[in-house]
């Protein structure tokens, strides 16, 4: 499936975007509205981007009387991502969601913009895990020094699969004054230097817990998502790259379909995982012989 | 109605210290004045926003100012050379005035040449800092200068007018001190254009909301049309404000 990254699109003021993916990713949504973090909120760099936006979101009441609705309207199926800075907040909202047709709910434990839960990712999860039956993602950040524990650790808490990677910490200096460019000085860095951070957290995790997982980071196009497959992600998911297009689904889909034929695979899941050795005798799968 | 095309471009000319880049239109309306489009940056990651300049016939203009990386990448673009270009976007200048005064400073003045097509070349006041960069101001007729460090907003008459004004965020905030009623193209960081990187917060009536969205053209409280917009809404109401009392940036 190919998704977007939370808070890279809003399908409401663009649904033709929205409608290329298998699935939209809502913004996180917290107990209570966040206007998020002032100006100045995005910074390009040389290889990547920097945001500081802070959660925004209308908060949970407001998301489910008046946002979910006009997304449901979409035709389009609904991941929400969820936040907030305890596993009886994120508990909450994971029980409020399982009573309506949402598809899966993704677990933000790593926005690099706003204060960490006190609680650990394990315990929100567990949490999460009594609160609701919907299939529950933990989105990670790559800057766990232990994501592959903390990933089997969730894993063990419930949780049916992973999103990686999220955002991590950067800071970006004025040409002219070397003053921070974001108003909080740090923020998340997206873009194309993050794809190698991206396919090593999958990889690893990949290889701790054979659990699904929804790869990001760093995708601009179809080759990049086919290497996060390969490093053993069953879903791709879009971030910065809709920021300059936003037909970037239906171009890396097709992109993604050509680069799996070039390498003498029906389907781009035929790829799952091949960077795996011990994943190519388990299914007994030969690599295609490529030249280089 | 914004698409995404790529164009070609058909000139790049000096203007002072900014370039005219003109692009043919391909199948993209130029819209309203005051909205904008997002422009390709050669080599770079995120496009650029830029409001339309001019619309002679089968092109669009823009006026840049090579300031960083992106816009100098622009600006060496020459005819042939292609670019992906997104638009219109944005709330654009309401039209049903009865006495328009145009006011622009520096680079926001871009916006101001088709502004003044629309309207029927009404008077305009325009602020630079230099000679150098007031030779902009042949791009709009009837233009009344003031170069630094006598500030446009000096010019302002006393008697009433229907005022559009784009420029840099301290003139606009002496605008809406003189002239209440103002209609005023802001301007902020952003990735995306179309409401889906939420980096282009502003401050408006002590809500966030996106300039790309409800912007960049905003009306004074009250007089706003909740209606050209996509989402017609708050974003977050009930959310805390801007915790630094500015705008934007």
């Amino acid at each position: 499936m190919l998704l977007n990254a939370s808070g890279c699109l809003d399908a409401l003021t663009a649904p033709d975007t929205a409608r290329q993916l298998d699935a939209f990713v809502t913004k996180t949504v917290t107990p209570l509205p966040r206007g998020g973090n002032p100006p100045v909120r995005i910074a390009e760099t040389e290889h990547g981007m920097l945001n500081s936006i802070g959660l925004a979101n209308p908060g949970r009441e407001a998301f489910l009387r008046q946002t979910l609705p006009r997304l449901a309207g979409l035709g389009v199926p609904l991941w929400v991502s969820v936040g907030g800075f305890s596993a009886a907040d994120y508990a909450e909202t994971c029980a409020r969601l399982g009573r309506t047709e949402v598809a899966a709910i993704e677990l933000n434990l790593s926005c690099p913009n706003v204060d960490e839960a006190a609680d650990t990712a394990a315990a929100i999860v567990l949490a999460c895990r009594e609160a609701t039956g919907k299939p529950l993602f933990a989105k990670l950040s790559p800057a766990l020094p232990d994501l592959p524990e903390v990933a089997r650790a969730v894993q063990a808490a419930g949780a049916d699969g992973l999103s990686l990677v999220n955002t991590i910490r950067g800071l970006a200096l004025d040409e002219r004054t070397l003053a921070p460019r974001l108003g909080t000085s740090v923020g998340g860095y997206s873009g194309p230097a993050l794809k190698p951070i991206a396919l090593a957290a999958v990889f690893n995790c990949y290889r701790a817990t054979r659990m699904p997982i929804v790869g990001m980071g760093g995708v601009t196009t179809g080759r990049d998502a086919l290497e996060l497959i390969a490093a053993g992600a069953e879903h791709v998911a879009l971030g910065t790259v809709l920021f300059g297009d936003p037909g970037a689904p239906t171009r890396i889909r097709e992109e993604l379909a050509a680069e799996a034929a070039t390498l003498g695979l029906a389907a781009p899941e035929d790829a799952c995982a091949f960077a795996h050795e011990n994943r190519v005798v388990e299914i007994g799968n030969p690599r295609p012989k490529v030249e280089t | 109605m914004s698409r995404s095309e790529r164009l070609s471009v058909l000139a790049s000319e000096p203007v002072g210290p900014y370039t005219l880049l003109c692009v043919e239109r391909g199948g993209l309306d130029p819209g309203v004045p005051g909205q904008f489009f997002m422009l390709e940056a050669p080599g770079r990651l995120l496009p650029r926003p830029f409001s339309l300049c001019l619309a002679p016939p089968g092109e669009l203009a823009f006026l840049v100012d090579p300031i960083g990386p992106g816009t100098r990448a622009l600006c060496r673009l020459g005819p042939g050379d292609e670019l992906r270009v997104l638009g219109p976007l944005g709330v654009g200048f309401r039209l049903d005035v009865d006495r328009p005064l145009l006011v622009g400073g520096g680079i926001g003045m871009a916006p101001l040449p088709f502004l003044s097509e629309a309207l029927g070349s009404p008077p305009a006041l325009l602020g630079f800092r230099s000679e150098w960069h007031a030779e902009a101001a042949e791009l709009v007729p009837n233009a009344e200068v003031a170069i630094e460090p006598t500030f446009v907003t000096e010019l302002l008459p006393d008697e009433r007018f229907d005022v559009l004004a784009c420029g840099p965020e301290p003139m606009l905030e002496a605008v809406a001190v003189r002239c209440p009623g103002a209609q005023l193209a802001w301007e902020a960081p952003m990735a995306c254009g179309y409401g889906a990187c939420y980096g282009c917060a502003v401050d408006i009536d002590g809500e966030w909301k996106r300039l790309c969205v409800e912007g960049p053209v905003l009306s004074p409280a009250g007089e706003r049309t909740s209606g050209d917009v996509a989402t017609g809404e708050a974003l977050f109401p009930g959310a805390s404000g801007p915790q630094d009392g500015s705008a934007c940036s």
